[in-house]
């Protein structure tokens, strides 16, 4: 009888234990390793390479925050989620952070708790149709079976945009992107919608990407960044000083390979407090002063990430257009660092 | 003389709780049922502290708000600003839909398959437990995987009905079978129709009148009245009748390509074909094991007496054996039928939009509000489950045996 009351009691605290938790930064830097959520497999953005190591713009940020946190860009635990999963994969504490092309709603900023640290992709929704059906806009859709993910906002994008043309369609929910490049690719559905940077990248992935297009209209404005719990803001302000970092790398033309360089001999003194040979902003993060020229050494300035996984050099092949900063007519534009 | 008197009552005393075994399971079972409440109180409160932690309520005013998104199959009324309730009553309606077609199917597979696996043709028998043996042993959710990737991959996308020598072509320019569903044509009510309905319903009372009294014949003269082809003939020549008779009232909508997809008559669509056939053989092969349980429950005397009597295989089967065989089968079909309802949520693998899709899915993710919609999954799911254990067993009630 004793035993088992004893036993009940560690059971409910077991149970209730997880509830109080430290600081994420704290809990990462003792634990190791960052728990990063991403996407199941979009090329581009994040998706495992052939030699299963995870590639893209958003790893790249997980491994710039891994980098500047406990000094090794590989020291991420990705965590694959679906559309559904991933905020509860968050907000109970699954993943320390979600870098996973997801839109910053006021509704998931405010009434799901979360705290948006910035952009890093700014996206729109888009259409992709096959060559062969002869559809040269959106609005000729009309009566289409579209494939659409749930529970993203493009789901509720979509329903929007048919609406207010007043036309009718037929939605086809799917779960992930594969599951929808099945469903399009055996003409289940007429029309894939999603940001128009993953159908790029879908189209990638096809054995005849020329044989489909993707539709001239964006419909929605799909701002898509890393997030984080609300209330750590400690933690908030580390990924959002990384990712910024990574943008005002490329403003101030610091790059992986000049990093070193850059440190040891820019008369700027914004690269010097950047890099931390000047100033404190390593301590005030709570991190040592090197924290984000390590960051910009792991995969480079934003504008190195963006080349190597999604750039006009690469099979998905996406011009900067707004991605680019604000110097160049883009909307990338990372506050001061001092 | 001596009076017999009760033995002295000692007063209660509180150690008699312990001690006396006309308390002392009392006792335990008190305290088991406080600890209980005591630790649900716990984890609950607990629950709600961690909530408020958050910064999260429990509050159900989001059933209210506008949902924002398209069903692609919906039996009642709804668009894209409906309410999140009226998404889930969609829901709702589907997974009745989805289950209670299921039921049927599965039923008749069960029956059929359980019958013949004790045929005495050998290659009979044999593949039937070939059909349950390998049904039942491979996971439901593989059943609906291949069903509707063998629909999507293997059937015509609608573009290719299209063009002067098309690739496909309309079964008898009705039915067209495509990788979105099945489109069938759907009956055009025009005026005069109800005629011909009531008509059709009178034919069914008249069957049922019919057969009644061919068994009261039966039983009171001993004179065997047929009852197949009148049955039919009543059920079908005066409705057919009343139909030229009213001027063919009832026409045929018969679906038409039309921009991207079929337009016109019904849309069984393929999500739910997947589904509702996944369903109903994966089931069938439980539900023939327990029919085959129930007729091999029945002693052999039985059937070798009827035998005896002169009765032909048919005749033992339907008089004799599985009237009392029912007895054996309804109860563990009940648990059938509740496992199809519950199996029924899987839908959300080939996007059949039912409760589990709207309220636990498309709902839940974007209002965020897990709990609320969870618990009133669970409550749906708790309902109707009891509700058709309820009516089942009403009818095992029925059909077990009487005892006087």
């Amino acid at each position: 009888m004793k035993k088992n009351v004893i036993l009940g009691a560690l059971t409910v605290a077991g149970l209730s234990a997880g509830a109080a938790a430290a600081g994420t930064l704290d809990d990462v830097k003792a634990r190791g390793t960052l728990n990063c959520g991403v996407n199941t497999g979009l090329v581009g953005f994040a998706a495992p390479d052939a030699n299963g190591e995870w590639k893209g713009v958003d790893v790249a940020v997980c491994r710039a925050v891994a980098a500047a946190v406990l000094n090794d860009p590989t020291a991420v635990e990705f965590v694959p989620t679906t559309g559904k999963t991933r905020f509860t994969a968050l907000a109970s504490g699954e993943i320390d952070m979600l870098s996973r092309v997801t839109t910053w709603t006021f509704s998931r900023d405010v009434d799901l708790k979360f705290t948006f640290v910035g952009v890093n992709y700014y996206d729109g929704q888009g259409f992709m149709v096959p060559k062969a059906l002869g559809v040269s806009s959106a609005r000729e859709l009309d009566g289409a079976t579209v494939c659409v993910q749930t529970g993203t906002t493009t789901e509720l994008n979509l329903a929007d945009f048919f609406r207010t043309n007043n036309i009718s369609y037929e939605p086809v929910p799917v779960e992930t992107t594969a599951e929808g490049q099945q469903q399009y690719l055996a003409g289940s559905c007429d029309t894939y919608t999603t940001d128009a940077s993953a159908l790029a990248a879908t189209r990638a992935s096809f054995e005849a990407p020329g044989d489909h297009v993707i539709l001239p209209e964006i419909i929605s404005k799909e701002p898509l960044g890393p997030l984080v719990r609300h209330g750590d803001d400690e933690w908030a302000d580390v990924v959002r000083w990384t990712l910024n970092a990574l943008i005002t790398a490329e403003e101030l033309g610091v790059t992986s390979a000049n990093l070193d360089e850059m440190a040891a001999n820019s008369e700027n003194p914004e690269v010097a407090r950047l890099l931390g040979t000047e100033g404190t902003l390593g301590e005030m993060l709570g991190l040592d002063a090197a924290w984000a020229k390590r960051a910009i050494a792991a995969e480079g300035n934003y504008g190195e990430i963006f080349a190597r996984h999604i750039g006009e050099e690469t099979p998905i092949g996406l011009a900067r257009g707004l991605n680019a900063q604000w110097t160049d007519g883009g909307l990338l534009y990372s506050p001061p660092f001092r | 003389m001596t009076t017999l008197t009760d033995p002295p009552q000692g007063s209660f005393r509180l150690s008699m709780l312990i001690n006396d075994t006309r308390y002392r399971s009392l006792t335990f079972q008190a305290i088991a049922l406080l600890l209980l409440i005591v630790s649900i109180a716990y984890l609950a409160n607990n629950l709600f502290a961690n909530l408020a932690a958050a910064g999260l309520n429990i509050a159900y005013d989001f059933l209210g708000t506008p949902a924002g998104y398209d069903i692609n199959q919906t039996l009642v009324e709804y668009n894209s600003r409906s309410t999140h309730a009226r998404a889930a009553l969609v829901g709702i309606l589907n997974t009745l839909l989805v289950a209670f077609l299921s039921c049927v199917m599965a039923t008749v597979f069960g029956v059929l398959a359980g019958v013949l696996r004790l045929s005495n043709n050998w290659l009979v028998a044999k593949l039937m437990s070939f059909y349950v043996e390998i049904f039942r042993n491979i996971p439901v959710l593989i059943w609906i995987i291949i069903i509707f990737t063998i629909m999507t991959a293997v059937m015509p996308a609608p573009r290719a009905f299209r063009g002067d020598e098309p690739e496909a072509s309309m079964l008898l320019g009705l039915v067209a079978f495509t990788n979105r569903g099945i489109y069938i044509p759907a009956p055009v009510w025009g005026p005069g129709s109800l005629v011909v309905v009531a008509t059709f319903i009178v034919s069914i009372v008249g069957v049922i009148g019919y057969r009644r009294y061919a068994t009261n014949l039966l039983y009171s003269t001993g004179k065997l009245l047929p009852t197949g082809w009148p049955s039919l003939a009543i059920l079908f020549v005066p409705t057919i009748l009343m139909f030229y008779i009213m001027g063919r009232p009832i026409g045929l909508d018969i679906p038409e390509l039309g921009g991207f997809n079929f337009r016109g008559g019904i849309q069984v669509g393929a999500p739910l074909i997947a589904l509702w056939f996944a369903l109903s053989i994966y089931t069938g092969a439980f539900i023939a094991e327990n029919v085959r349980a129930g007729i091999q429950a029945v002693s052999k005397g039985q059937t070798e007496a009827a035998s005896a009597l002169g009765l032909r295989p048919g005749r033992v089967m339907k008089l004799v054996v599985l009237p009392q065989a029912l007895r054996v089968i309804i109860p563990p079909l009940i648990s059938q039928y509740l496992n199809i309802t519950k199996n029924s949520s899987l839908a959300i693998a080939v996007g059949y939009a039912d409760i589990t899709a709207t309220l636990g899915g498309i709902t839940l993710n974007q209002t965020g509000r897990a709990i609320e919609c969870v618990l009133l999954l669970m409550l749906f799911y708790l309902t109707i489950s009891l509700l058709i254990s309820a009516v089942m067993n009403v009818y095992n009630n029925a059909v077990k045996l009487k005892e006087r």
